[in-house]
């Protein structure tokens, strides 16, 4: 039933923007205090594929994020930032309840997907996870053969098609192809880290998710393989949404629609919870923020 | 100022009496672990130098015969290396499952409480005395399951006797496989249900294949294990003094171990004798090369685990 439900909405929504040239400039989404009347012009009707509201993740007693509430959108690349502890990976990891992993992990609030609550009663997490792939820090390819590692997926989903044609097209998508394609069967643990990287991005999108989570996915490579990766991301925006994790605040720039400024607020007892300040477009985000906290982060005067 | 000038010379020689205090503690260390080397080689060479006397004074023809009887001067080898095998075989028939499933479990699906509750259960389980196991294979193993398998089965059956050496073995099995498996990074774990994987999906396609070497080496000194108990065996396999060669493991079989205990206690008299004595020695050193080589191979698996991941 909830499977329908997702399934459906998946096909019903069409993509909006194909590129990121025609990206308009983005009025902000009401995020807390951030919302404010500014002048900025309305842009068109845009497609939500994660609404966020109040978000509130737990583990234990200790709270990792307070409140965020932000609406991500379709073929567009969100990037959230912010210093480290500020919940940024933890908000990440809710969106393909990941965090069900951890014990002592708590979720509240609501994120629809498509109008569909993923952490409602019904839905299994292993349907939200098909559907919304991730990328990981430090790569991790599985220790079997290049082939056995993009094939993983589709085969638990039961693919019944061609495979051989679905690793190739996935390795050519994630631009990994000409280097691997004489070496299928060899371990993935031969390859150089910003291969295995990518060999990650085409094992994430042989599965066709719908949207993809990357969790800082540069933060181990070499400029090189981080330019490779982040013109693998634009170029991957045409079919799928995506959310990036970064530190990288340039990357951000670089490769994002939308930036989310999240900070850690320190309490008395020590308890440091992670805040969403800002979320906006992210020419806005860098040349005009409206908060000062998230002036002073981009412009290197956080304290 | 510009001018260079050499700060004040300081002492950097140490101390004599704590130098010399280190180098009794090192040759204190030294001299324990060249103890044990020597301690393993004696022993080793009195191996081989009773095997050898007693290879040199048989007529090889008694190794190969109807059975172990070696008051009679029939060293049947096959008789106790069935044996041995079939106990074995037993064993693992019985402690693989256990062990793998009980290391799945605590590995992968066990919450941390539960965890830390059924952990010291399974190393309670084996600081069992193996004289313990060895009467609960005769009287509850034995009635209980080994003759209602077979209706030919006595109280005394190797059987009854894997069946308990299984047992012993399952918490080694356990607990050296729940290492392999753990220490299988949780980035994989978390690469598989990102891919939408089920718990026993991942767990049967990426665990279990990425820690297979560690299971190996489990499975390995499991079988060393087994291979090498005595007391069980001796006690619930049922030939003391000697036996017919011997296949049908709902008869009583005799291990090697357990003709060996047999020589050395006495049991059948003939302590001190002649080449029936030195007997013992021969089995000693057959046992000890097979433990050795079983316990080489574990460690090669386990060490290709590390290369890994």
């Amino acid at each position: 039933m909830g499977e329908d439900q997702l399934t459906d909405s998946t096909t019903a929504a069409g993509p909006t923007i194909a590129t990121g040239e025609a990206r308009p400039a983005g009025r902000g989404v009401s995020v807390g205090s951030a919302l404010r009347g500014t002048g900025r012009p309305a842009e068109p009707a845009q497609n939500t594929i994660f609404d966020v509201r109040g978000l509130r993740v737990f583990y234990g007693s200790f709270q990792a994020v307070a409140d965020a509430t932000m609406a991500i959108r379709e073929h567009e690349i969100t990037a959230l930032i912010g210093p480290s502890g500020c919940g940024k990976t933890t908000v990440l990891r809710c969106f393909n309840r990941m965090n069900d992993l951890i014990d002592t992990a708590r979720v509240e609030g609501t994120i629809l997907y498509h109008g569909t609550d993923i952490y409602g009663e019904k839905v299994d997490p292993v349907e939200v996870r098909r559907r919304i792939g991730m990328v990981f820090q430090k790569p991790n390819p599985f220790p079997k053969s290049i082939y056995d590692n993009i094939a993983f997926g589709p085969r638990i989903a039961g693919y019944k098609g061609n495979m051989d044609d679905l690793v190739e097209e996935s390795l050519t998508r994630a631009a990994l192809w000409d280097e691997v394609s004489d070496k299928l069967k060899e371990s993935a643990y031969a390859l150089s880290g910003g291969q295995q990287q990518r060999l990650c991005i085409a094992r994430a999108i042989a599965t066709s998710p719908d949207v993809l989570l990357m969790d800082e996915p540069c933060s181990s490579l070499d400029p090189i393989a981080t330019l490779r990766i982040e013109e693998l991301m634009i170029e991957l925006k045409r079919d799928y949404s995506i959310i990036i994790v970064t530190h990288n605040m340039q990357q951000a720039a670089r490769v994002s629609d939308r930036t989310a400024f999240f900070t850690v607020d320190v309490k008395q007892t020590g308890m440091r919870t992670g805040r969403l300040v800002e979320f906006d477009a992210t020419d806005a985000i860098f040349t005009n923020p409206r908060e000062k906290q998230t002036e002073d982060y981009i412009t290197g005067r956080f304290g | 100022m510009t001018s260079d000038t050499t700060t004040p010379a300081v002492d950097l020689t140490g101390s004599r009496p704590r130098l010399r205090r280190e180098r009794r503690v090192r040759r204190l260390f030294a001299g324990a672990a060249a103890v044990s080397i020597v301690v393993s080689l004696l022993i080793v060479g009195s191996l081989v130098g009773e095997a050898w006397t007693f290879l040199r004074g048989l007529d090889l023809s008694s190794l190969w015969t109807m059975g172990w009887f070696p008051r009679r001067g029939l060293f049947d080898v096959k008789t106790v290396l069935t044996g041995t095998l079939l106990i074995a075989l037993v064993a693992m028939v019985v402690a693989t499952p256990l062990g793998l499933g009980a290391a799945i479990y605590l590995s992968e699906y066990a919450r941390p409480r539960a965890r830390r509750w059924l952990k010291p259960i399974l190393e309670v389980l084996a600081g069992i005395p193996s004289v313990v196991l060895g009467y609960f294979a005769l009287t509850w193993i034995s009635p209980n399951i080994v003759m209602r398998l077979s209706s030919h089965a006595g109280v005394f059956s190797m059987a009854a006797a894997g069946i308990a050496v299984g047992i012993l073995v399952t918490p080694l099995v356990a607990s050296v496989s729940e290492d392999a498996m753990r220490a299988v990074p949780a980035a994989l774990r978390e690469a598989s249900y990102g891919l939408g994987a089920k718990k026993a999906t991942t767990v049967t396609r990426i665990v279990f294949p990425a820690a297979a070497s560690g299971i190996m080496a489990s499975l390995i000194l499991g079988v060393s294990r087994a291979i090498g108990e005595t007391m069980v065996v001796a006690m619930a396999a049922g030939a003391v003094g000697g036996s017919l060669f011997q296949w049908n493991i709902f008869q009583p079989g005799q291990t090697m171990t357990a003709a060996m205990s047999a020589l050395a206690i006495g049991s059948d008299q003939v302590a001190g004798s002649t080449s029936a004595f030195q007997s013992l020695f021969f089995l000693g050193l057959l046992l000890f090369l097979m433990t050795l080589g079983l316990n080489l191979l574990s460690d090669r698996f386990v060490r290709k685990v590390r290369e890994k991941y």
